[in-house]
């Protein structure tokens, strides 16, 4: 059975000294460091973040058990909560002084939370009776309150990617105020209420800390609520509320992830999914919620996929004790001491690991089977490339009837995305052409990511192959080649002369010349360039003239706009010539039916005279030598087309490369 | 059968008489070698009631010319006689199998005084050999797409096969020749090709291959809008002909009901179906029908050995019409038929409307102004191209030009002068009634305009030629 585990620990963990009873693990979830605290730091503090730079070790006097300890952002300062009316800090910025410092909360009879560090010296105490907002003076060794909120907290959840604190209010704690921070300013944010599956009687706090989590999807802000089912609401199974949390107007209930199941529930946010890991089935399920279901009422999503468990997971033994012949231990997933944070993390303390969450997308295409959602799917992810070819690859190599439709709706589906990305290309060219002084706010330069799959791409790693493959029916094959063509004209996208040779190349190879020639009366095999109605302006001097040239033709100006492109316009029109000539000659005219469209005429001449070099690699004036390596040859010279222009740079001449390489 | 033409000319009982089918018959000279069994020589003849004796007379007397001319000339064996009062036309279009035409001149029929007879002027300049040799080729080609070869059928059953098929075929197809009508267009046999932007082509492909790749029993397949061509997936030369026999006889055929009108009793139920607007012009016209019978023609195109039989599916909806060839050996059955039905009906009622949409916006952006003023003729040998705004639209009993005939006859002269030479050349014709006609050929293309200039000079006749080309044929490449 093919991979099937779509979900995967990261192949290098952080590892760190396993909780124990003298060793206390704390996890910051805004710098992502683990704190490894041996005997209240007096043996030791261990700090290990993602990467190297951020891990640190260091002592501390052991005043008693350490309830949170967290660094600014920076590492710049140590914040110690030991108890719940004050937390301690600690410089770490050289030639600072390293005496501790320690602030208690300003409500009085209020017990501290806990804190969240919202810019490099700038704190935020929750208590149970409010927030306080702390600008810390380093060299001073004291703090300065900027702000505070009295309101009743029950418990707090922190967003360290958009500085949002999330305060859980009320008897019931389902009324969530949400606080934005932003250099030194803190703002309310509209309140909201979460919806309980049962409202219990006497009023209890009935909304916890476990089910809700904040995280960002596509860019925005949602607080997750886990919604257990209850018998008595009549709902059958779990599922996860999403709650959209602007910054601006109120939070609105926007997305909602079936489970289809019930149990104990954790989740993560990996490459814009949502992740929900089932712990009693061991299996993990995921939510595009951009992906629309066709069945459902807007914005309910079932799983992407079909639920399955994460990768097994082998932990390779180390330190003095490993035998190298000994085998890893497997690690057991879905453990009960793991920890679960947003986004990805995943945390075994009693282990001492913390791995990141990975989505594996090759197991995905043959898990779903509707390959325009799987398209829709791949395209929002982030190594997708590689993967969606293989699909191209894939649902053309199957062949099997009623494909075509498929293929067709994929490229459609690459193409618009291609498209936009052309678009947003363009016109932030043309924003920088018109100059910074109208240019508002700098637009940014739109970055391509591994989604935009362009036609260099598609041949190189489909089409090429595909082609050439046996046992592919030639009719199959140009219907493929047609439709890919007829989705690049339906988003406008400029056809490139490779395709158009590929078409050609297969036309011939099966004698289809009447095919091609229509091809050609439609303007289906031209049009997007100039150059490519220059061959049949070419063929047909070539039949009139007796020559290619015919030098009683006056130069088209043309050539002067396409000097950067003359290269390799004449190597592909000869190159295209050579595919035409080679048997077709007789039948196969440039000729167009009397339509009203307007031709190109002229260009004939850009793609012949001008200085060429013959294999030999001699300067020979172009006049009449492409026809004379042409004619008598009768085939496809086409490594000689490819010597034949020197000189040119490796980027001018990728398309060719591709086309020649292969 | 005399045929009357609708012009009578300027003499008050003066009578004019188009040219008209004398006889048409078909023979193979090795049949009957020995004297005394002549008749077996003959395969057909028409008109049937003719006589044995003067069949076996005509027939030999065909013979005789044929073999008489072959001594000075042996590869190229005469192709028509000409005498007063009427021109035959001979074709051999397999080894030993002759096909003769005899046509009557035309005539101008002149009332005496005194109750004499009437004096008959035959005309016998005016026929052209290029229009009618390509009539009796026609003839061929539309038996052969039907039928096959003649020895396809000496060889799956004899003489007396071919002369059943013969029989059946040609007692029909004859009384369809309009010899009157028959100008420079039988003489190219061209295909008119409807004009498409690139989109609106891709898209038909699309469906073409969708259609082709679901039903994979199709082998070919074919695309008309307005009776124009837009694909053929089959080889230039059986369009050719499938394209006479589709615009010449099934589309006027079926072109009357549907101009009828939606609520004419005489539009054929359209089967209850709501959903779309296709239907079969051959084959079953009711598919609800229980007692529908899946029968389709069966056409014989070329293929890599010889020939292939195929089963002819032309599926209609609104002006769109798909062909869908399907090899013979394979039984059509109503499931398959309602397959296609289901699977191309909306889709070709969709590509029919969208072709009309932007067949009306091209139209709009063109403008009124390029609406051709010319009278004109284009042809192009390579691709089959033709083009004609002299012609009016084709119905099922007759072809209809608009200028007069004496100019469509100048046209075919100037179209022998081109063929005669191999160069390039331009012929400019001032004829008898103020008209200009100008003919123009350009390696394997062919232009005819008739202007209609009084008083005009040769330069301004040939400056109006040249905004033409500049006008409708700026995409078409002209030496001059």
């Amino acid at each position: 059975m093919a991979e099937e585990h779509y979900l995967e620990l990261s192949e290098n963990p952080v590892q760190f000294e396993h909780a124990s009873s003298v060793n206390n693990v704390f996890f910051d979830e805004a710098n992502k460091q683990v704190f490894a605290v041996r005997s209240g730091g007096a043996t030791g503090v261990v700090v290990k973040g993602p990467d190297d730079k951020s891990s640190v070790a260091f002592r501390m006097d052991d005043k008693g058990e350490v309830k949170c300890i967290k660094f600014s952002i920076g590492n710049k300062i140590l914040a110690v909560q030991r108890t719940s009316k004050s937390v301690d800090f600690i410089n770490f910025i050289p030639d600072y002084p390293h005496t501790e410092f320690s602030q208690e909360c300003k409500t009085k009879n209020a017990s501290i939370l806990g804190f969240c560090w919202t810019n490099w010296n700038e704190v935020v105490f929750i208590t149970d009776q409010g927030i306080e907002f702390y600008q810390v003076f380093p060299d001073k060794r004291s703090l300065k309150l900027l702000k505070s909120q009295s309101i009743n907290v029950n418990w707090y959840q922190y967003c360290p990617e958009t500085a949002v604190i999330l305060l859980s209010t009320t008897v019931q704690g389902n009324i969530l105020q949400p606080f934005a921070f932003r250099n030194g300013t803190m703002s309310k944010m509209s309140k909201f209420e979460i919806e309980l599956p049962v409202v219990p009687k006497p009023a209890k706090l009935s909304l916890s800390e476990r089910d809700i989590a904040m995280a960002t999807i596509y860019g925005q802000l949602y607080v997750m609520y886990l919604k257990h089912h209850s018998r008595t609401a009549n709902s059958p199974s779990a599922e996860v509320v999403l709650y959209h949390l602007s910054r601006e107007g109120s939070c609105k209930k926007s997305h909602v992830l079936k489970l289809n199941t019930t149990g104990k529930f954790a989740l993560n946010i990996v490459d814009n999914l949502v992740v929900v890991h089932h712990q009693s089935s061991q299996t993990s399920l995921i939510f595009d919620i951009k992906l629309k279901e066709p069945d459902c009422a807007l914005n309910i999503h079932q799983p992407v996929l079909p639920a399955r468990s994460i990768h097994p997971y082998r932990i390779p033994l180390s330190g003095p004790a490993a035998v190298p012949s000994q085998p890893p231990v497997p690690c057991q997933l879905y453990s009960s001491s793991w920890s679960v944070f947003q986004p990805d993390i995943i945390i075994s303390a009693s282990e001492g690991y913390l791995w990141y969450l990975q989505v594996k997308l090759p197991p995905t295409v043959n898990l779903l089977q509707d390959k325009g959602k799987l398209m829709d799917f791949l395209l929002r992810r982030r190594e997708c490339k590689m993967v969606i070819l293989s699909v191209c690859s894939q649902i053309l190599e199957v062949g099997e009837k009623g494909s075509l439709p498929v293929v067709a709706t994929v490229f459609d589906k690459l193409n618009q995305v291609y498209k936009d990305y052309l678009e947003a290309e363009q016109s932030y060219t043309q924003a920088m052409e018109s100059g910074p002084s109208r240019g508002s706010a700098a637009q940014k330069r739109p970055v391509r990511t591994q989604a935009v799959i362009d036609q260099s791409d598609m041949y190189t790693h489909v089409l090429s192959s595909f082609t050439e493959r046996k046992g592919v029916s030639h009719k199959f094959i140009i219907a493929v080649l047609m439709e890919y063509i007829r989705s690049l004209n339906q988003f406008q996208i400029t056809v490139q002369h490779y395709l158009y040779e590929l078409v050609i190349k297969t036309l011939v190879q099966h004698n289809l010349f009447y095919m091609l020639h229509q091809f050609l009366q439609y303007h289906v095999l031209s049009d997007s360039k100039p150059l490519v109605s220059s061959n049949q302006e070419l063929i047909l001097r070539r039949r009139v003239c007796g020559s290619v040239d015919a030098p009683h033709l006056p130069l088209s100006p043309s050539r002067a706009r396409l000097p950067r492109r003359a290269g390799y316009v004449h190597r592909f029109s000869v190159s295209l010539l050579n595919c035409v000539l080679s048997g077709v000659f007789a039948a196969v005219s440039g000729e167009h039916v009397p339509t009203r469209t307007p031709a190109v005429p002229g260009h004939a001449e850009a793609s012949v005279h001008g200085q060429r070099r013959d294999h030999r690699g001699s300067a020979v004036e172009a006049a009449g030598s492409g026809c004379a390596q042409i004619h008598p040859q009768r085939r496809w010279p086409r490594q000689r087309v490819c010597a034949e222009v020197p000189g040119r740079g490796a980027a001018d001449r990728r398309p060719d490369a591709v086309l020649h390489g292969v | 059968m005399l045929m009357i033409s609708p012009k009578m000319a300027s003499g008050m009982q003066e009578k004019q008489y188009t040219p008209s089918l004398l006889s048409f018959f078909i023979y193979n000279p090795t049949f009957g070698p020995r004297e005394g069994e002549e008749e077996k020589k003959i395969l057909f003849y028409h008109p049937s009631d003719v006589e044995k004796n003067e069949k076996i007379r005509n027939v030999g007397l065909c013979e005789a010319i044929v073999q008489f001319t072959r001594t000075f000339c042996p590869t190229k064996p005469a192709k028509s006689l000409h005498t007063q009062k009427n021109r035959q036309f001979f074709f051999e279009p397999e080894e030993n199998f002759w096909m003769v035409m005899v046509v009557r001149n035309p005539m101008i029929e002149k009332p005496n005084k005194d109750g004499k007879p009437p004096t008959v002027e035959y005309q016998e300049e005016e026929m052209l050999d290029t229009v009618y040799g390509a009539v009796v080729r026609q003839c061929y080609s539309m038996y052969k797409l039907f039928n096959g070869t003649f020895s396809r059928a000496m060889q799956a059953g004899g003489v007396e096969l071919l002369m059943q098929k013969l029989e059946k075929f040609f007692y029909r197809y004859l009384q369809t020749l309009h010899l009157q009508s028959c100008d420079l267009l039988d003489v190219f046999g061209g295909i008119s090709f409807f004009p498409l932007d690139k989109m609106t082509y891709l898209k038909i492909q699309s469906f073409v291959n969708r259609v082709e790749e679901s039903l994979s029993l199709i082998k070919y397949t074919a695309f008309l809008y307005n009776d124009q061509l837009i694909w053929s997936g089959l080889e230039q030369d059986d369009m050719r002909i499938l394209y006479k026999y589709l615009t010449t006889s099934l589309f006027p055929r079926h072109s009357e009901p549907e101009l009828a009108g939606r609520d004419s009793p005489m539009r054929p139920e359209v089967a209850g179906n709501l959903l779309h607007y296709g239907r079969f012009l051959t084959g079953p016209t009711n598919l609800k029908d229980p007692e529908a019978k899946f029968r389709f023609p069966k056409i014989f195109v070329s293929a890599e050995d010889g020939y292939e039989e195929l089963h002819l599916i032309v599926y209609k909806a609104m002006s769109a019409a798909a062909c869908f060839m399907i090899s013979a050996s394979v039984e059509l059955t109503r499931e398959f038929c309602e397959q296609l039905d289901s699977l191309v009906g909306p889709q070709l009622t969709l590509l029919a409307s969208d072709i009309c949409e932007q067949f009306t916006i091209n139209r709009r952006i063109s403008g009124p102004e390029k609406e051709p003023q010319f009278k004109f003729i284009y042809f192009n040998h390579m691709n089959l191209a033709e083009k004609s705004t002299i012609h009016m639209r084709k119905t099922a009993s007759v072809c209809l030009t608009s200028v007069h005939p004496d100019l469509m006859k100048i046209l075919g002269d100037i179209n022998c002068d081109f063929a005669r030479v191999d160069e390039d050349e331009e012929i400019i014709v001032k004829a008898m009634t103020d008209y200009w006609v100008v003919g123009k050929k350009s390696d394997q293309r062919e232009l005819y305009v008739i202007l209609n200039q009084k008083n005009a000079n040769l330069i301004e006749v040939n400056e109006e030629v040249k905004r033409l080309c500049a006008t409708q044929f700026n995409n078409i490449f002209f030496l001059d």
